[in-house]
């Protein structure tokens, strides 16, 4: 027989303590594989989201709120951008393209953003891609609108059917853009960004569903403006919530920076969008690092459990060692049998923790999307995912060696005198 | 090699800070000689199958089985012998809760190529015939945890896995005392019988002196053993 059938049957014999003790290595290995999941999610998200921008505008707050929402669609913007100082600045000689955002209308919860037909052809993500149509296209007529991917997957949406936008953000609104709704002309393929759970219609069309709003109030039947009519009014926006820019030259980036945060017409802040994300980083950093220190500290106490339950099993089963002895099993396999039940424990605490490890960001990237805009991408473990599975095993082993040791000292005598 | 199949010298045994249990100036036994070795309790007997058997190490003096010097061998090297020439009945069994029947009896051939090469290629059905002699033909008890059998099962098991291979020397210490008259006797006939068929030489302990006589000679620890702290035992 195996030495790792022996092992194998030896731990089947204890199999109530061998479970918790795997249990408890599974979820220090869910939480640490999760947890890891989780921030390169995070990071890899935030950094794909968006490519190619040289500088985002916005009214006056500070960087990370503004780069939070105006590309990851979290929080609110504190105020707006004119409509003039956006195309001022738009039309700059050194700008090369500007892409104009207008935020705070949803549908179904998620969020509405309004904005011109540059964001299908300049906005790019995850290195150097543009937006692609799964279906339809870009938008044609005013009440057109272009559904992100999980927009259209979650609602059961195709290119045709009728939507009605709402006013504000929150996943139920009672004020509901009802009088002017629109048609699907186009979804876009899936892109693991937050683009993919955004609903984009033109700014024409954001001023026109609020013509006879005022005050987050929809005007008295009288005074109201129907869809036909708005199609013949004036759709000048007065504002916009913010603006990417494109620069023809690296090199003006931090000029055409210097020259927004100091424009004197209105208060306006422009952030290059990788500082602002390392500003982020650096926030988030500490607590990232504390976070992977305490699943560190978990995955520690695992194997610690392990080392426990096996050496407390071994003073019972100094026997079974003695008895494997006496019928001619070396030190050397009783040695090679305890750092094969460490191996075993800890390879099935890593199979299954992995296992839950999948299971729980699966049931968790939904709502991740939806609460904080991660897009947790499932797939394959990275080679930094095996590194940390392969170094718990490793540690196990050595974890393992402890009570090994101890067997292969004790005397054969030592265990020959109970009864079985 | 030697005509003797055990051999000690001037064996002096003591646990740490105890007086010596074994003194033992001279014993012998010949090889296929079946002995029946009888005591009191406390006699040293079961320490005496133990240094013979290379379970015991910490002795003064010299223990030779089949012409090697048990006290010579070092850990894995004691162990390998054990394993390839006796074959040990223990009196507490020694079985492994954990496996069954089958795997109980084929332990020993599994970490001893020789031991595997004198059972023949199939280690299984040797330990079924074995098995069968000793009245365990049930192939439904055969793959039942050993824990599942009663005492007296539990030590036939212990015997059929001592004598698979055919040992050189087979060691049984107090192989009986769990069996009833009837399958007492069966035992020792079946045991004498494969020793017999082996050329295996047999040191048999027990108290029951009415089975002394189905042996060549019988010993008596008071012959052999001088230890003082054993002596006044009656």
């Amino acid at each position: 027989m195996a030495l790792i059938a022996l092992a194998l049957r030896s731990l089947w014999n204890r199999r109530t303590t061998a479970a918790l003790t795997v249990a408890a290595i599974a979820i220090s290995v869910t939480l640490l594989l999760s947890v890891e999941n989780l921030r390169a999610a995070a990071r890899d998200g935030f950094a794909k989201t968006l490519s190619g921008a040289d500088l985002i505008v916005g009214a006056r707050s500070g960087p990370i709120n503004l780069l939070l929402y105006s590309v990851f669609r979290i929080g609110d913007a504190t105020a707006n951008v004119t409509w003039e100082s956006y195309q001022k600045i738009a039309k700059h000689p050194d700008v090369d393209w500007s892409i104009p955002i207008s935020l705070g209308d949803s549908h179904r919860g998620f969020r509405v953003m309004g904005t011109s037909l540059d964001y299908f052809a300049h906005y790019r993500f995850a290195g150097d891609q543009i937006l692609q149509f799964a279906q339809g296209r870009p938008w044609s007529d005013l009440y057109d609108a272009v559904l992100g991917a999980d927009v259209a997957a979650q609602l059961h949406y195709a290119v045709g059917d009728p939507i009605v936008l709402a006013h504000g953000i929150g996943n139920v609104s009672f004020a509901q853009h009802k009088d002017k709704p629109f048609r699907v002309a186009g979804i876009l393929r899936r892109t693991g960004t937050p683009v993919d759970r955004t609903v984009h219609v033109s700014l024409q069309a954001i001023t026109a569903i609020h013509l006879d709003w005022q005050s987050g109030m929809q005007a008295l039947p009288g005074a109201r403006v129907s869809a036909e009519e708005a199609r013949h009014r004036d759709l000048t926006p007065d504002s916009i919530t913010a603006f990417i820019l494109g620069m023809k030259s690296k090199v003006m980036v931090f000029v055409m920076q210097r020259a927004v945060n100091e424009y004197r017409e209105e208060p306006l802040l422009a952030i290059i969008p990788g500082v602002a994300l390392q500003q982020l980083w650096s926030l988030v950093g500490i607590a990232d690092q504390a976070l992977m220190l305490i699943a560190a500290f978990v995955v520690l106490a695992g194997l610690l459990g392990m080392l426990t339950a096996i050496l407390t099993s071994l003073n019972e089963r100094r026997r079974e060692m003695a008895i494997l002895r006496s019928v001619g099993a070396p030190p050397r396999d009783i040695f090679l049998l305890l750092i094969l039940e460490a191996g075993v424990l800890a390879l099935f605490g890593v199979l299954f923790g992995t296992a839950l490890a999948y299971l729980l960001l699966a049931i968790a990237q939904p709502m991740l999307i939806d609460r904080f805009g991660i897009f947790v991408h499932i797939s394959m473990l990275r080679p930094a995912d095996l590194a940390i599975l392969v170094a718990i095993v490793v540690a196990s082993l050595g974890i393992g060696a402890i009570p090994a040791w101890r067997a292969y000292r004790n005397s054969l005598a030592d265990g020959l005198t109970i009864r079985v | 090699m030697t005509s003797q199949a055990i051999e000690l010298d001037d064996v002096h045994f003591a646990w740490p800070r105890s007086a010596p249990v074994l003194t033992i100036p001279r014993f012998t036994v010949a090889q296929g000689e079946s002995v029946f070795l009888k005591g009191a309790s406390g006699s040293g007997k079961s320490t005496l199958l133990g240094l013979i058997g290379g379970v015991l190490k910490q002795a003064h003096g010299s223990i030779r089985v089949l012409g090697t010097s048990m006290l010579d061998l070092r850990g894995a090297r004691r162990d390998a012998f054990r394993a390839a020439h006796i074959g040990f009945i223990f009196q507490m069994f020694n079985l492994l809760p954990f496996l069954s029947v089958l795997d109980n009896v084929t332990l020993t051939a599994r970490f001893s190529r020789e031991r595997a090469a004198r059972a023949g290629g199939d280690l299984g059905g040797e330990a079924r015939r074995l098995l069968a002699e000793l009245g365990l033909s049930d192939p439904r008890l055969l793959m039942r945890p050993v824990t599942e059998l009663s005492i007296g099962q539990q030590q036939r098991v212990a015997a059929a896995r001592a004598l698979l291979g055919r040992p050189d020397l087979l060691i049984a210490d107090e192989p009986t005392s769990a069996l009833d008259a009837d399958t007492r006797l069966g035992f020792l006939d079946m045991l004498r019988r494969e020793c017999d068929g082996a050329g295996t030489t047999l040191l048999f302990v027990s108290h029951d002196t009415a089975l002394a006589g189905s042996f060549d000679r019988t010993v008596s620890m008071s012959e052999i053993n001088r230890a003082e702290s054993v002596r006044s035992w009656p």
